[in-house]
């Protein structure tokens, strides 16, 4: 029997017992307009439900009754017992025929038009007083059920007793080949008229009813696990079986059976939360003149019913939310090579306990470069963080309040109140969120949830004497970490420290690390008062999954996975974040479950960069770990007591050097790092002589061969600080781009370009000019540039000069930021890029566009005369080496004075800034 | 666990308890006398076994597991600002239910359940100190000494004001 039909069943037998009561109330208060059009509207409900699943005998029955009743309320006919009782002989036909229904799932044949007649009598105002209920194939015992109670007797006798001389509507199978035997097998006396009545084997019960038995089998669960406790140690200590083993046995089975049948109950397939998807998809392709396919795959993929409706709503929104931003229209898609109709895959599947869901769209992708255009007109983050973030980051920021992409609101979306919600209410239920986008190809959200809240899989860990439960679905790995450097096990990894702040090295990756003790304000003296061969003085990191970012979580040691129920703390203890509830373990103790979310939230440190090597600009290369709206700096000290900042991202590595690997070369300070002999530049101008060891901060850029790398000696570190960097004062002081509130203090931050260039060989002498501080006008700055080093480099330098920037990856990206209609006061480009290259780009500007009249900077390494020229003939304006901070800003305050004193078009006065460099 | 001082004298109690009269519950902390109404109180316990509860207030003193129900512990020496017990000593606790959850107000002893008329029933004296008269509903005359009520619904109304770490 197909769902629709099911539920139709269910719905009309609830209906039909309601109408019977309903119509008696009736016929006794005539006038009760209530129950009368509570009598029609179900009346008429089963009628139009009947149309639709094509039960033409139930129709034209239903039909009858609700134009009697129509006159009825109408006020034209009276309330008379004969009309009663004849829209209750209407009411019986419908019983049988839908008892036959859900008997043999197809209506049964049969001859209404005597009660018809008989209706549509009554409804003109006439009795029939032979009104009689025709035969129908199911059982006759339960036709009169309702009627004899009510109706007159005189009537329900004619009713019950014309029931045999009816012409056997049986006797016509031939009719209907395809279904005799059914119909058959249902008109048999013997079917229970019960049988009949209730319809398919399903009843409803209240969710209310179901929550508590969920709720008092999690307890029968805890009190099992806390008698089985209590039988091993009592066999433990008293070495027999006792009497209770084999019916505690028995009892554990039967709990555990039940739990299941219970948990069952709750289960529902994810398809009815998709239900309504493919009308939405329809209208939504309408409205938005889109084609737009849904596939939709594991719709049979059962969840907990609480998780169900949770994540209705959420879903609803995305995949709206992908037709109407994801997608593209028809011509747009032909364009890109793309079938014209757009496809939006719903897919779901069981995973380890969690169900993940994907909403994949073959649409455009996120526009980048719009997300940060929002990015920075709603002031989330500065350019310079924006500089600093992968791509995969600033896709994240559509999980942002308030965040919308869709550069104009339509009725579908685009309201603000979208992905942050969606994240929000995931978030809630345990859930996580993330989502990968590729540009031309489509964007991918992927959600995993529990399969359900009340039972979970958690890992039990010990910190300062206490135990506590944080849930599996965030847990990554355990990883076992000595304390200290000494010690033969070197396969080990050591928690190491900046100035207290402990961090792990974790494959190539820096794992920022909170000791649970600590910030759970426990005592450790049983961390301090190990032995010192206890365990080598090893404790255990349990990396946890924050949104994207890891977190190691120190804890003293690690117990089991238990499944827990998870019960809410009570209110009073709900302002403390680092809980996400509570629950009995099966020794019967109560412990906290800890929430890695409200942890990282609590420590900011979610917020803290990884610092690969100065190379994460790889997406994928690990989940960054870079709060939205601050950045991650690394303080130190060098040359006086101020503290120093430089953003950490930039930051390859730390290192600790003794004095005996400094080397000198040529004059210069150098050590062997890597193979390699690494250029040093003091901080201070020159190297102390007294100090045993020198902190270095390394710098790398590029890869394998061409990688180059410079240590910069400071005197110490002394944090890493997530902070706003808001550079307030630009001084003019050499290697320092400016002043910032750090940390509540104000901290110079290193221009890491120029202590670059003090590294390299071809050292451009500085000039004493500073750029674009002139006036009011800040110049709006496009950068081109498709290595994350030298955008970190170049948003800073531009921004402390009092320009606005704009960075962008790739010369596609610039090329939208034109077609979205942006406009800069000029561009600075790198010359050799992935995909489209500088010269082809700055072709594409000149030839056509807003643009085309810009000046344009080329940027590169090779300062060639013959290359020079190419650049030129290419279209750019200037030409700059690609580490000469004063030649650009020279350059570009050149550029913008000819534009803004000529009028657009004009050449830059100047002429051409070459590069002194060699 | 569960000490049954409640079976034991409630039946006779509630037998006097007439339209004047209010029924409570006596229990002792720091050596002074206080009545909670018994109609308020879900269960009494004897020493039990608690957990404690990083970051929360330091008036409470953990969470513990009554029958398979999360009970918060709160210890009324704290709440009323008087000095700790002192270590080792087993408490007792009161149960009561406050917004579908229950609490346990650690106190030193669980003493009886009396019937007071109300003609014994005096307002908070001005002077009371206020950690005392924040959380007393007022003052039983008992013979030969005196009953604070206790404000359950007070007692329990913790916000996170006074965060056990800054």
């Amino acid at each position: 029997m197909d769902d629709l039909l099911a539920d139709f069943l269910t719905e009309t037998s609830e209906s039909l017992a309601e109408l019977d009561t309903a119509l008696v109330k009736l016929e006794r208060t005539p006038n009760d307009e209530e129950t009368l059009s509570l009598i029609f509207r179900m009346v008429h409900t089963i009628k139009g439900t009947c149309g639709f699943l094509g039960l033409s005998r139930l129709e034209r029955v239903a039909h009858a009754a609700e134009n009697v009743l129509g006159r009825v309320r109408d006020k034209v006919l009276k309330v008379t017992p004969e009309n009663i009782t004849t829209i209750l002989a209407a009411l019986d036909c419908i019983k049988q025929i839908v008892a036959a229904l859900a008997a043999t799932a197809h209506e049964p044949t049969g001859d209404d038009t005597i009660l018809i007649a008989a209706l549509d009598a009554a409804a003109e105002g006439r009795v029939l007083t032979a009104a009689k209920a025709p035969a129908v194939v199911a059982a006759p015992a339960s036709a009169p059920a309702a009627p004899p109670a009510i109706a007159p007797p005189a009537i329900a006798a004619t009713t019950v007793a014309d029931l045999p001389i009816t012409p056997e509507p049986i006797s016509a199978p031939a009719a209907t080949p395809p279904m005799p035997e059914p119909v058959a097998e249902s008109a048999g006396p013997d079917t229970p008229a019960a049988d009949a009545q209730i319809g398919p084997q399903t009843i409803r019960v209240g969710v209310d009813v179901l929550e508590d038995l969920m709720t008092l089998v999690s307890e029968l669960v805890l009190t099992r696990n806390q008698l089985l406790q209590l039988a091993r140690m009592h066999e433990a200590q008293s070495d027999e079986t006792s009497g209770f083993t084999v019916p505690l046995q028995r009892l554990s089975h039967i709990t555990s059976d039940l739990q299941e049948g219970v948990m069952k109950t709750r289960m529902q397939p994810i398809g009815n939360a998709w239900q309504k998807l493919p009308r939405l998809v329809r209208d939504l392709a309408r409205d938005v003149d889109k084609r737009i396919e849904l596939v939709m795959r594991g719709a049979e993929t059962e969840l907990d019913r609480q998780v169900l409706e949770l994540i209705k709503d959420p879903l609803t929104h995305m995949v709206r939310n992908s037709g109407d931003h994801g997608l593209e229209k028809a011509e747009a898609r032909r364009a890109a090579g793309k079938p014209e109709t757009g496809r939006i895959t719903l897919n779901a599947y069981h995973e380890g306990g969690h169900i993940i869901i994907e909403v994949a769209d073959d649409g455009a992708g996120l526009h980048i470069d719009r997300i940060r255009a929002k990015i920075l007109s709603k002031g989330l983050a500065s350019d310079g963080e924006l500089a600093a973030m992968s791509g995969a980051d600033i896709q994240r920021f559509i999980f942002h309040a308030g965040f919308s992409t869709a550069a104009q609101v339509t009725a579908v979306s685009g309201r603000g109140v979208g992905m942050d919600v969606v994240k929000t209410n995931i978030e809630k239920i345990g859930g996580t969120i993330d989502l990968k986008s590729e540009a031309g190809r489509g964007t991918t959200f992927t959600i995993k949830i529990p399969l359900t809240l009340a039972i979970v899989s958690a890992l039990i860990v010990e910190a300062g004497g206490e135990r506590f439960a944080i849930p599996q679905i965030s847990v990554v790995e355990l990883v076992r970490a000595r304390l200290s450097a000494d010690g033969q096990d070197s396969t080990t990894p050591v928690v190491e420290h900046i100035q207290g702040t402990p961090v792990l090295r974790l494959r190539d990756q820096l794992l920022p690390l909170v000791n649970l003790t600590d910030l759970l304000a426990l005592s450790s003296s049983k961390l301090t008062s190990a032995s010192p061969g206890h365990a080598e003085h090893s404790v255990h990191v349990v990396v946890a999954q924050v949104g994207s970012a890891l977190l190691g979580i120190i804890v003293d040691r690690v117990f089991d996975t238990e499944e827990i129920v998870v019960k809410p703390v009570a209110p009073i203890l709900r302002h403390i974040t680092m809980f996400s509830g509570n629950t009995i373990l099966g020794d019967g103790s109560v412990i906290m479950i800890l929430d890695p979310n409200g942890i990282a939230r609590a420590t900011g440190v979610a917020g803290s960069s990884g610092g690969d090597r100065g190379r994460d600009s790889r997406d994928a290369a690990l989940p960054s770990t870079r709060s939205y709206s601050n950045t991650a700096m690394l303080l130190f000290r060098a040359g006086g007591t101020d503290p120093k900042a430089v953003p950490l991202g930039l930051v390859a590595r730390l290192e600790d050097l003794p004095r005996d690997k400094i080397e000198t070369s040529a004059g210069q300070p150098v050590t062997q790092y890597r193979g390699r002999l690494m250029p040093l530049v003091p901080f201070s101008g020159a190297i102390n002589p007294d100090a045993e060891r020198y902190a270095v901060l390394v710098f790398t850029d590029g890869d394998g061969n061409q990688e180059r790398c410079m240590g910069l000696l400071v005197d110490e570190i002394i944090d890493v600080v997530e902070d706003h960097l808001n550079i307030e004062l630009s001084g003019d002081r050499p290697g320092l781009l400016g002043t910032a509130v750090i940390a509540g203090r104000a901290t110079d931050v290193i221009d890491i370009g120029y202590w670059l260039t003090q590294a390299s060989q071809d050292w451009f002498r500085r000039s004493d000019r500073q750029a674009g501080k002139g006036g009011n006008f800040r110049a709006h700055i496009l950068v081109v540039e498709d290595s994350d080093f030298f955008r970190q480099l170049l948003v800073p330098t531009l921004s402390a000069a009092g320009y606005r920037v704009t960075a962008a990856a790739d010369a596609s990206e610039a090329l939208r930021l034109r077609e979205a209609g942006v406009m800069f006061d000029a561009v600075v480009s790198d010359i050799e890029m992935p995909g489209i290259d500088g010269h082809a780009l700055v072709r594409q500007l000149r030839a056509a566009g807003a643009w085309a009249q810009l000046p344009m900077i080329a940027l590169t390494s090779h300062t060639s005369p013959d290359r020079i020229d190419a650049a030129r003939n290419a279209g750019f304006t200037d030409y700059v080496a690609k580490f000469e901070r004063e030649a650009l800003l020279a350059s570009l305050e050149q550029c913008l004075a000819a534009v803004s004193g000529a009028g657009p078009g004009a050449t830059p006065a100047g002429g051409r800034r070459l590069a002194s460099a060699a | 666990m569960s000490a049954n001082v409640l079976d034991r004298v409630a039946t006779p109690a509630a037998d006097e308890g007439g339209d004047d009269n209010a029924t409570f519950v006596t229990l002792t902390v720091a050596d002074q006398l206080c009545g909670i109404p018994v109609l308020g109180v879900r269960d009494i316990l004897g020493a039990q076994v608690i957990t404690r509860i990083p970051l929360a207030s330091r008036e409470i003193a953990g969470s513990l597991n009554l029958r398979g129900r999360i009970v918060t512990a709160i210890d009324l020496r704290r709440r009323l600002g008087l000095a700790d017990a002192a270590a080792g000593v087993e408490r007792m606790s009161v149960v009561a239910e406050q917004g579908g959850e229950l609490y346990a107000l650690l106190v030193d002893q669980v003493s009886e359940v009396m019937t007071l008329p109300a003609s014994s029933f005096e307002n908070n004296p001005p002077t009371l100190p206020p950690q005392w008269s924040e959380f007393s509903a007022g003052i039983y005359r008992l013979r030969d000494r005196l009953l604070v009520v206790l404000d359950v619904a007070r007692l329990l109304s913790l916000g996170p004001t006074s965060p056990g770490r800054a």
